[in-house]
């Protein structure tokens, strides 16, 4: 049997439950739709830029706990970040979900020490159908800083 | 189709009434003796696609190995016997659908080909500006999509019919919706969600003394069910012999003769020409007509195979035997708290499909838990959002059932769901 708690850690399993942030945005300077045509599920992704500065970031939506607790955990990780660091960080959450970051270990000690508790979702690798479920709200995140447009992914 | 709502304690002492022998039917499908994520595969997922018996992978690898030939295009020994084969599938299949003649049976890709087919080439000829289609809110997007693109073509109206709050197709509302403006009614025969079976019978009574074209989408019936396509009354029945047994890749379509003969080329090439000059051409007799370039031939022959292996089941008793599985799950998932079945009510003219929910915790995550266990099952909104909308679900879980499912492996789904709801806290 499959490990299930590699994938559905208690941090997960926590944020799903409880998400972070889960709200709209009255002033909002952008906001962007995520959608998975393949599973019907959909998140809303607000941001209210301060200059260069992420100043509020939230989410509302339907999806499964991969989703939800992604995109929970994501407005609070990028929340008073910039623009470049949110995006950065989003390259680096990607590269973990799909397993593509094969670097040594002192790459991946900092890696995690910029993740942080976004290392959580190292186990969806094993899962590459479920890579998408993992970046939903983060492609919607990125579109919502750039003013605001649907994604699909 | 009524099912026995035994207690699963009786059940499991009771081997399935009649004499359906599933251990004897499992060893002709290879694959069933797969461990997934180490548990023996409990493979739920037949709606999606069944599994092949050893038959069809056989006439598969034989007809690569020893006969691979184009069909109907040479004179040499591989050819002729090729095409010899493949037109004697065709006698085959439409004894199978109980089609009047063999020229009745086109093969295409799979239902959602045909279901275009009949859109594109009977649709786009016949439809004009405020013409209607009434589809119904059971469909799965092929049943909806193609007509959308021939009503956008041609000016007509896709309307749905509404359902009856047990997941039935309203036979009243569909009354009052028929009119003069109406030429084609596109429904399903079974429910890719629900299992719902439709009244084929008295909807095509209803259409026909309007004037409108039967369009079935047989898709989820032909696996399960006898199909007599004249005893159904209706004018077209798209199915997928890979939901029933045989290959991937092949499709079939069973047209009213009249109403093909009428019927434009939907796709022109190779096969489907009676002579082409360089600025006109003119079409072959049906079917070839509709069945432009190189077929598959393999995927046919396999076809012909999984039909000749149906034909060696008593099909009653597999029918039986599945409606056994369905009630005994029903009534173990009932017993899961949290559970909610669709439809909550009759399991009356239902074919072994079942969608549920489990309160607090999406389908994705409860078909992940499942995989874990072995047990294979569809999540999400089975191509038919519409049906989900009316459900008012996003997603659902779904088992679907073939004659080789054993009651262990419903037993293997109830307790994935338990663990599910184990994992998840709720």
């Amino acid at each position: 049997m499959k490990d299930l708690d590699e994938l559905y850690q208690t941090l997960i399993l926590e944020h799903n439950r409880s998400p972070r942030n889960f709200r709209s945005i009255q002033d909002a300077t952008g906001e962007a739709e995520g959608r998975n045509p393949l599973c019907g599920d959909a998140f809303n992704v607000w941001v209210r830029l301060d200059g260069e500065t992420i100043a509020d970031v939230s989410f509302l939506g339907r999806g499964c706990a991969i989703s939800k607790a992604s995109a929970s955990m994501m407005t609070a990780a990028v929340r008073g970040k910039s623009i470049g660091e949110a995006r950065a960080l989003f390259e680096r959450f990607r590269e973990v979900v799909t397993g593509k970051a094969l670097m040594d270990e002192p790459a991946r000690a900092e890696a995690r020490k910029l993740l942080g508790c976004l290392s959580a979702f190292s186990g969806v690798s094993a899962y590459p159908v479920r890579v998408k479920c993992a970046t939903l709200a983060w492609h919607a995140m990125r579109a919502a800083l750039e003013g605001g447009a649907k994604s699909q992914e | 189709m009524a099912t026995v709502a035994t207690p699963h304690t009786a059940l499991r002492r009771t081997p399935p009434s009649g004499s359906w022998d599933v251990d004897r039917v499992r060893a002709d499908f290879p694959v069933l003796a797969r461990v997934v994520n180490g548990r023996p595969l409990a493979y739920l997922d037949n709606a999606a696609t069944s599994q092949k018996p050893r038959p069809v992978i056989e006439a598969l690898t034989e007809f690569y190995q020893h006969g691979c030939a184009n069909v109907h295009r040479g004179v040499h020994a591989l050819s002729q016997e090729a095409s010899v084969a493949y037109d004697a599938v065709r006698e085959r299949a439409a004894q199978f659908l109980n089609a009047a003649s063999p020229l009745e049976i086109i093969f295409t890709h799979g239902t959602t080909a045909g279901l275009n087919l009949v859109a594109q080439s009977h649709g786009g000829a016949t439809l004009h500006p405020g013409d209607e289609i009434l589809v119904s809110v059971l469909e799965h997007h092929s049943n909806i999509v193609p007509w959308h693109l021939v009503a956008q073509r041609t000016g007509a109206r896709v309307r749905a019919i509404p359902l009856t709050p047990d997941g039935d197709l309203d036979l009243e509302a569909f009354q009052r919706m028929l009119s003069e403006r109406t030429r084609i009614v596109a429904v399903t025969h079974a429910s890719n969600v629900l299992g719902t079976v439709t009244p084929l019978a008295d909807l095509a009574r209803l259409a026909h003394q309007r004037g409108a074209v039967v369009v079935v989408d047989g898709a989820q019936s032909a696996p399960h069910l006898p199909i007599d396509v004249q005893a159904l009354e209706c004018d077209f029945f798209a199915c997928s012999p890979h939901k029933m047994f045989g290959p991937m890749g092949v499709g079939l379509l069973y047209g009213r003769a009249g109403l093909l003969e009428a019927m434009p080329p939907w796709q022109g090439g190779g096969g489907m020409i009676e002579s082409v000059e360089i600025d006109r051409s003119t079409y072959a007799p049906i079917p070839t007509r509709f069945e432009a370039g190189t077929p598959p031939v393999a995927e046919v022959l396999g076809l012909g195979a999984a039909i000749d292996y149906l034909a060696g089941w008593d099909r009653a008793a597999a029918l039986r035997h599945e409606e056994t599985l369905l009630g005994y799950a029903i009534e173990r998932l009932r017993q899961v708290p949290g559970v909610r079945l669709f439809p909550s009510g009759s399991v009356q003219d239902r074919v072994s499909v079942l969608s549920f929910v489990v309160d607090g915790i999406h389908a994705h995550d409860v078909g992940q838990v499942l995989d874990a266990a072995g047990v294979a099952v569809r999540v999400g909104h089975h191509c038919a959002q519409p049906l989900m909308q009316h459900l008012g679900v996003a997603a659902t879980v779904r088992a679907s059932f073939a004659p080789y499912n054993a009651l262990v492996e419903v037993d293997a789904l109830v307790a994935g769901v338990e663990r599910a709801r184990e994992v998840f806290a709720v």
